[in-house]
């Protein structure tokens, strides 16, 4: 536990994911810390779970270090989606256990309702035919986009 | 610097998922590490768009090994003829 603890400090261990339980980042770390290996499945399993939405970028949503990763930050902000973002340069078991999880190569990897939904791309183009606030409101989410587009509607059947 | 430029690309493209029409972009300056493609081919038919990206990752999976980054879209025929009309 102690070694548990001095590696809290440590920067490679913030973590983004402010709701995440502390068992969970407890068992996180401690894998982390013993072995150095990828983050395993079952953590993995948890991770993705710890909200609606789930980003894996590199950097943090204030301070996104790719564009790709800066894409998806813009994409959730326009659609005003609350979501927990883990940032991958944090750690490398990390980055390799998430890619190992959903055997896809790139990051930044979006999860909703811990289901992998994509990397940059299908963001992008599942925002640009409007998927995106499907699948966000089979998750319980009501994208802004959405309402202001029925906002936009109510005011023209008052005119 | 990797070993792949935008032709070689588009003919694995075409030869391993016959695609009806292919386009990749260089777009690193030549230095062949970024690149992004329009890719349209009876392959994609009945597939999400995650299960067409992961189809094309794996037709390219050697490649994207030295590839930095690689964006991709692509359609069915029948969805290429819709984005066309826009």
């Amino acid at each position: 536990m102690n070694r548990i603890c001095q590696s809290l400090r440590h920067p490679r261990y913030q973590i983004l994911a402010t709701t995440a339980p502390q068992s969970l980042l407890t068992r996180f770390l401690a894998a982390d810390a013993a072995t150095g290996a990828a983050v395993d499945k079952a953590t993995m399993d948890k991770l993705v779970r710890t909200n609606k939405v789930v980003v894996f970028m590199k950097g943090n949503p204030q301070a996104p270090r790719c564009g790709f990763s800066n894409a998806v930050v813009q994409i959730m902000r326009m659609h005003g989606v609350q979501y927990d973002a883990h940032d991958v340069l944090q750690n490398e078991s990390l980055r390799q256990g998430v890619k190992d999880y959903t055997d896809w190569p790139t990051i930044p990897q979006v999860f909703i309702n811990g289901e992998f939904v994509g990397g940059c791309d299908i963001l992008l183009q599942m925002h640009q035919s409007g998927d995106l606030i499907e699948e966000l409101k089979k998750a319980g989410i009501i994208s802004e986009l959405l309402k202001a587009e029925e906002a936009k509607q109510q005011d023209d059947k008052a005119k | 610097m990797s070993k792949y430029d935008s032709k070689y690309l588009e003919e694995k493209l075409k030869r391993e998922l016959q695609t009806e029409y292919v386009s990749v972009t260089d777009e690193s300056d030549g230095c062949g590490g970024k690149f992004s493609a329009v890719i349209v081919s009876p392959a994609f038919s009945g597939k999400t768009l995650l299960q067409k990206h992961r189809l094309v990752n794996s037709t390219l999976a050697e490649e994207l090994k030295e590839i930095h980054a690689f964006s991709q879209k692509s359609y069915t025929p029948e969805e290429w003829e819709k984005v066309k009309a826009q």
